[in-house]
């Protein structure tokens, strides 16, 4: 029980690993190689995707019980839930309102609330459509 | 840089794990359907990620604590896919709540925390 658990933390550890140096990429391309710096498309982008992910991942697990929870816990909990993040969104509005682009950053929460919604929505749709 | 990469691996290892704890000990006490442990590691981080952006200078630290561990501690794939299923039975006000409330909070805690850094 206790060894179990244990690995349960290190899947889930080694997913957010994976999940965090891949939302740094994509936030490093946003800023250096695309130049947005005028407004955070890197974690729309990461958070969006994600959001898509994590939807079509919950249905695929739901329909296939070869892949252990260790498994489904490391690549949904660990590797999707460390790409996406909640800190960033809220730190970006907070510097948006403080450079006085207002609409910028009410266009931001926009793109997320709703982005975020209907990623999922149409993630967790795609296996039930096959 | 490789260090930074380095930094940022050992935050997201522990972020997530933290995460997955709490999530796990606010399991059961639903504010009126909302899930609490997403809520609760949302807003918390929101306040930490804005006192760590106002407060420090250091870009090592911003990537351990910030990017590493705030960054995977938080979650907004999540917080959909619950807001999703919610809406998906029926349960359309708590929904809204829960959407409502982590954003308003979020970005007021993140305001707090990088007013207080400063």
């Amino acid at each position: 029980m206790k060894v179990g658990i244990l690995l349960i933390y290190l899947y889930i550890g080694i997913g957010g690993v994976i999940g965090s140096l891949l939302r740094f990429f994509i936030s490093y391309m946003s800023e250096h190689v695309w130049k947005a710096e005028s407004f955070p498309i890197g974690t729309l982008i990461t958070n969006i995707l994600g959001a898509y992910l994590l939807g079509f991942v919950t249905n695929y697990f739901g329909s296939n019980d070869k892949i252990s929870r260790r498994l489904q816990l490391a690549i949904g909990t660990g590797a999707i839930g460390s790409f996406t993040t909640l800190s960033t969104l809220s730190t970006d509005t907070v510097l948006l309102l403080e450079r006085g682009v207002y609409f910028y950053a009410f266009l931001y929460v926009f793109l997320s609330v709703f982005g975020g919604l209907f990623a999922v929505y149409f993630g967790l749709r795609r296996v039930e459509v096959k | 840089m490789i260090i930074h990469l380095l930094l940022i691996a050992i935050g997201g290892f522990l972020g997530a794990i933290a995460r997955f704890k709490v999530s796990q000990l606010l399991k059961e006490p639903l504010l009126g359907k909302i899930p609490l442990g997403t809520l609760t590691v949302n807003l918390i981080g929101s306040f930490l990620l804005g006192l760590i952006i106002g407060s420090s200078g250091d870009k090592d630290i911003y990537y351990l604590f910030g990017t590493g561990f705030m960054g995977a501690f938080t979650t907004f794939s999540t917080l959909n896919l619950e807001a999703v299923k919610l809406i998906q039975s029926k349960e359309r006000l708590p929904a809204i709540l829960y959407i409502v409330i982590t954003y308003t909070f979020g970005i007021f805690f993140a305001f707090i925390g990088y007013f207080v850094g400063k």
